[in-house]
């Protein structure tokens, strides 16, 4: 395709893969909760929390990987709020996810006064020799930061966790019913909280990777909607972690794919270029709900109060 | 031994009570993060809270702005609020108001530079139609294919977004900019202004909508069969289908409601208080009217009131940049956080607390 001119499909795979690893990461654990029975509709404001905790850090240390550690540590402390709210204080959900996202929005932009603009080490591709070296082959999966083959690993841990253990099975349980859950002496609260704070360093991690590597930079409200569009992702993906994994991918090709249009000049308006990820993914979000919430876990976003 | 106990319906007194006691723990609580943010807390808070209103060199500018800032809030939140009420979550009222400005702009500007006196009203016409169609898209979609309303309305802000630079770079643009970005100046062309109505008051037809809205909203939600449906089906789905509550004309209704509601506020910003199409003129009205919402009680006279304490968190804001170098992203933080006692002292209303063990019945 001419309008590709120049462009190697190896390298255009590649940056699909750096483009959709946030989304992927804040989804995956988002999906968690939500197999968990609780909707946390916080996810942006925990991502852009996560980007500018994690940039700090990398910037003051000098080392991005205790950026990206930290970055799950304020991602999950965020989501702590959440938890306290929801689940001891038996807040309505959508309502305390959304003042989850205001607070971070606005958290965040006060921690990143100093930050703007301001170069942050970043992470360096993984060099596996020869393998990096296959041609093709190599550049697409043997030449990225470690972070993205740390999304991958969470995807198959993720799958096996809720599959193989007695623990994902519990979690699914309290998904399904927290008063069978619950009759059956398992902590829901706990299970739930434990759920939950997974999904803010989740949501974290997916932020400082942003912040870290896809830009990378500090910008007030940089995360522009990444959260919602993980939310939107797990409906996709019916709650499977597998599904989570091809909707994020696809989805990071049509960002790749539309930057690369508005670089290379295309003849579309570049707004309607920028939008086009969030039509797309509203477009999806029709497609399947035509077939029905399939898979969504039976208590999700309800409220369990063990005396009443 | 902590319990809580559901009670059988919601306390009076501590729906009334829990708003003030949120906006106590937020003065302890933002005070604690002006301290950290090395500023003297009590005067952070009075220069938020006080001096708007009260300072003998400011008050002069700021108290007519607290009408200019509420207007829209109390307009969006109050169409908000029907829908939360109902279990309908439009959370993109952002876009509808960001779509209300540009489709009620155009329909004005395509008459420039003419000096008829139904400019004005038809604009006014147009922007509610703008908000109204772009929230009837999450509705229809809903409706007829059952997709959460929660996430489309919200993409579609970023779509509106993007339509709105769209519009402040292109179709727009006033020819006579210079080739900068941002509409012709509506504020200052006669047929389209939006002005202050009476001096020093910061009333402007935004500000005159809004009040109808929460009478119009008062009288629904108290005295109408549609309201009764709204609060029935937000608090007992199952039961109101069997009376008869067609859930689908519900969802419509009310993201109709609160889309034309967002439309008018956004064009009332734009002829008025903004002055033109611009890339960031929308100031995050939309989001902030959720907080608005949630602060009433979902109750038009509670909306009325929160919206005034939200504008003044607004100026006060502006003031405390402008006198204490507090950043801005400060006040952001802080109506966030007030949202979050505000849930969290709820459970005061919705529940007894209980100590000691429960007796075995």
């Amino acid at each position: 395709m001419e309008m590709f001119g120049g462009i190697n499909p190896a390298v255009l795979i590649a940056s699909l893969m750096v483009a959709s690893t946030p989304i992927l990461l804040a989804a995956l654990g988002e999906m968690v909760v939500e197999k968990a029975g609780v909707l946390n509709l916080g996810v942006e404001g925990m991502m852009i929390t996560g980007a500018i905790c994690g940039f700090i850090v990398a910037v003051e240390t000098g080392s991005p990987l205790l950026g990206f550690l930290f970055a799950a540590v304020g991602g999950a402390l965020l989501s702590l709020i959440f938890g306290v709210l929801t689940q001891l204080l038996l807040s309505n959900q959508v309502a305390t996810g959304l003042a989850l996202t205001l607070f971070g929005l606005g958290f965040s932009a006060l921690l990143g006064q100093g930050y703007i603009g301001v170069k942050a080490p970043t992470l360096g591709r993984i060099d596996l020799g020869p393998l990096s070296d296959i041609p093709v082959l190599g550049r697409i999966l043997f030449s990225h930061d470690p972070m993205v083959y740390v999304s991958l690993a969470l995807v198959v841990a993720i799958w096996a966790f809720l599959r193989f253990t007695r623990a994902g099975l519990i979690l699914r349980a309290v998904g399904e019913s927290h008063e069978a859950a619950h009759a059956l002496g398992y902590k829901v609260i706990r299970v739930r909280m434990l759920a939950i704070m997974f999904g803010g360093a989740c949501a974290g991690l997916g932020g400082a990777y942003l912040s870290l590597v896809r830009v990378p930079q500090w910008t007030e409200g940089m995360t522009a909607g990444a959260g919602w569009i993980a939310l939107a992702l797990v409906v996709f993906a019916s709650w499977k972690a597998g599904r989570v994994l091809v909707g994020a991918y696809l989805f990071g090709g049509v960002t790749v794919l539309q930057l690369n249009l508005q670089a290379a000049g295309a003849k579309v308006p570049v707004e309607l270029l920028s939008m086009s990820p969030y039509l797309i993914t509203i477009l999806v979000l029709v497609l399947i709900s035509t077939r029905g919430a399939q898979g969504a876990p039976a208590s999700l976003g309800r409220s369990f109060n063990a005396s009443s | 031994m902590i319990r809580l106990e559901k009670r059988p319906s919601p306390s009076r007194f501590w729906t009334a009570t829990t708003p003030l006691l949120a906006v106590a723990l937020t003065m302890v609580a933002g005070g604690i993060l002006f301290a950290l943010l090395g500023k003297d807390p009590l005067e952070a808070l009075r220069t938020i809270f006080w001096d708007p209103l009260f300072h003998p060199q400011f008050a002069s500018y700021s108290r007519p702005q607290l009408l200019v800032k509420a207007g829209p809030l109390i307009l969006i939140a109050v169409g908000l609020s029907l829908g939360f009420r109902a279990g309908i979550w439009n959370i993109g009222a952002e876009g509808q108001y960001i779509m209300g400005a540009i489709v009620g702009a155009a329909a004005g500007l395509a008459f420039y530079p003419s000096g008829s006196p139904l400019i004005f009203p038809l604009m006014v016409v147009a922007g509610a139609l703008g908000g109204w169609a772009w929230a009837m898209i999450p509705a229809l979609l809903r409706v007829k294919f059952r997709t959460n309303e929660i996430l489309v309305s919200l993409l579609l802000v970023y779509v509106a977004q993007n339509i709105l630079a769209s519009a402040a770079v292109g179709f727009l643009r006033s020819p006579e900019g210079g080739g900068f970005p941002g509409s012709r100046n509506l504020s200052q062309w006669s047929s389209s202004a939006n002005p202050e109505l009476i001096t020093g008051t910061g009333m402007h037809w935004g500000v005159v909508a809004a009040f109808i809205a929460v009478i119009f909203a008062y009288v629904l939600m108290s005295k109408h069969l549609l309201g009764y449906q709204i609060r029935l089906a937000g608090q007992a789905p199952r039961a109101a289908r069997f009376a008869g509550v067609e859930p689908g004309r519900l969802v419509v209704l009310c993201l109709s409601i609160s889309g034309a509601l967002a439309g008018l506020a956004g064009l009332f910003e734009v002829t008025g208080p903004a002055g033109q199409i611009s890339i960031d003129f929308n100031s995050n009205y939309g989001f902030t009217a959720i907080i608005v919402a949630f602060l009433g009680r979902l109750h038009p006279v509670g909306i009325l009131l929160a919206g005034l304490l939200m504008a003044l968190t607004y100026i006060g804001g502006e003031l405390a940049q402008f006198m204490l170098g507090l950043p801005a992203a400060a006040i952001q933080a802080f109506q966030g956080m007030l949202l979050f006692f505000l849930l969290g002292v709820d459970v005061l209303s919705n529940y007894r607390i209980r100590f000691g063990r429960r007796s075995v019945a």
